[in-house]
């Protein structure tokens, strides 16, 4: 599985260090708590608030760096608006991926 | 140019505002997390530009460009590339960047928004109106329609039916969208729900009208009006 990368945000950083840092603070803060709704809402069969959820979180996917990826959550989210669940275990890899390498920051 | 941005993931607004930080004469004057917020703002305030997110709680960035009564140039930004299309809808809407933007990306986007300012003539940037036809959007295709042929339009919820001599179509938009698209000598409001074409009325009773099969309500406001626009002996 592809690994979280900075080629989006050092290239909009521009070399700006400060930025970069503020940038993923502001991701570490609000990656866990759309996580978490995806799951509450996922867990409680709420399936199209758990596809919006995963329309957000496809954000952070992307800014990150994971195009792979990307395109697996994108798929997850038009399954889950057909009330389907498939690709969710994949999906949850990815979320743990981000999770794992926003807590080495 | 004076900008705002709205959008609730506050991730989207930080990346947001460091792109625009890179084009001179943009400034953003203001971020918001909310339309709601943004609405009170623009009650007060004017401004060049505004960049909205269209998936947001409570309010979508279409729910909310339809509050606004002289909206400004709007930018729509978002990770949904399916909702393109309905962004023909809006006269204001000049641009829609799908995230995550790219500064050449946003760049051309600014600079349509800054021939729009400097020219001078009002046409609108998406025409969807030419000459006796409209075009909506169905399940991402644009279906040109004949106007003379449509014979009434219903409002349901977030979207209109519209019934045409041979067709009938289901669109996301509103009755007042239509009506401002609609020429006037020949379509009338004469319920809040219905707006018909005056040529196809088969007949008419005291408080509905029959248009092919369907019996339209008209409301008591509007019977005068529907009374005086028609040839009565």
């Amino acid at each position: 599985m592809e690994e979280p990368n900075y080629s989006y945000i050092n290239e909009l950083s521009r070399g700006d260090e400060a930025f970069k840092n503020k940038l993923l603070d502001v991701v570490k803060n609000e990656f866990p708590e759309e996580k978490d709704i995806f799951i509450k809402n996922f867990e409680s069969g709420n399936l199209e608030l758990a596809a919006a959820n995963v329309h957000k979180l496809k954000f952070k996917i992307s800014i990150l760096g994971l195009v792979k990826s990307y395109a697996v959550a994108e798929k997850f989210e038009e399954n889950l608006k057909e009330n389907s669940v498939e690709g969710y275990e994949e999906f949850g890899q990815i979320l743990q991926k981000i999770t794992d390498f926003l807590e080495t920051l | 140019m004076n900008c705002i941005i709205i959008d609730d993931e506050a991730t989207a607004r930080v990346i947001t505002a460091k792109l625009c930080s890179n084009i001179p004469n943009l400034h953003i004057v203001e971020e918001f997390s909310n339309a709601i917020e943004a609405i009170k703002y623009l009650n007060q305030n004017e401004v060049d530009l505004i960049f909205s997110d269209i998936h947001m709680p409570d309010f979508t960035g279409f729910d909310f460009i339809e509050t606004l009564k002289n909206p400004p140039a709007v930018i729509l930004t978002t990770s949904d590339s399916n909702l393109a299309l309905n962004a023909f809808e809006y006269d204001c809407i000049v641009d829609y960047l799908v995230k995550p933007i790219e500064l050449p990306r946003l760049e051309k986007a600014i600079r349509k928004v800054e021939s729009l300012k400097s020219n001078t003539s009002s046409q609108p940037v998406l025409d969807t109106t030419l000459e006796n036809h409209l075009y909506i959007n169905i399940d991402r295709r644009l279906i040109k329609i004949d106007i003379p042929s449509i014979c009434l339009v219903e409002a349901k919820g977030d979207y209109i039916n519209l019934k045409t001599e041979t067709e009938d179509y289901r669109v996301h938009s509103s009755l007042k969208k239509i009506e401002d698209k609609l020429p006037a000598n020949l379509f009338l409001k004469v319920h809040r729900s219905y707006i018909i074409n005056l040529k196809k009325i088969i007949d008419i009773e005291d408080n509905s009208v029959l248009i092919k099969k369907d019996v339209i309500p008209v409301s008591r406001a509007n019977r005068p009006e529907l009374m005086n626009r028609l040839n009565l002996l």
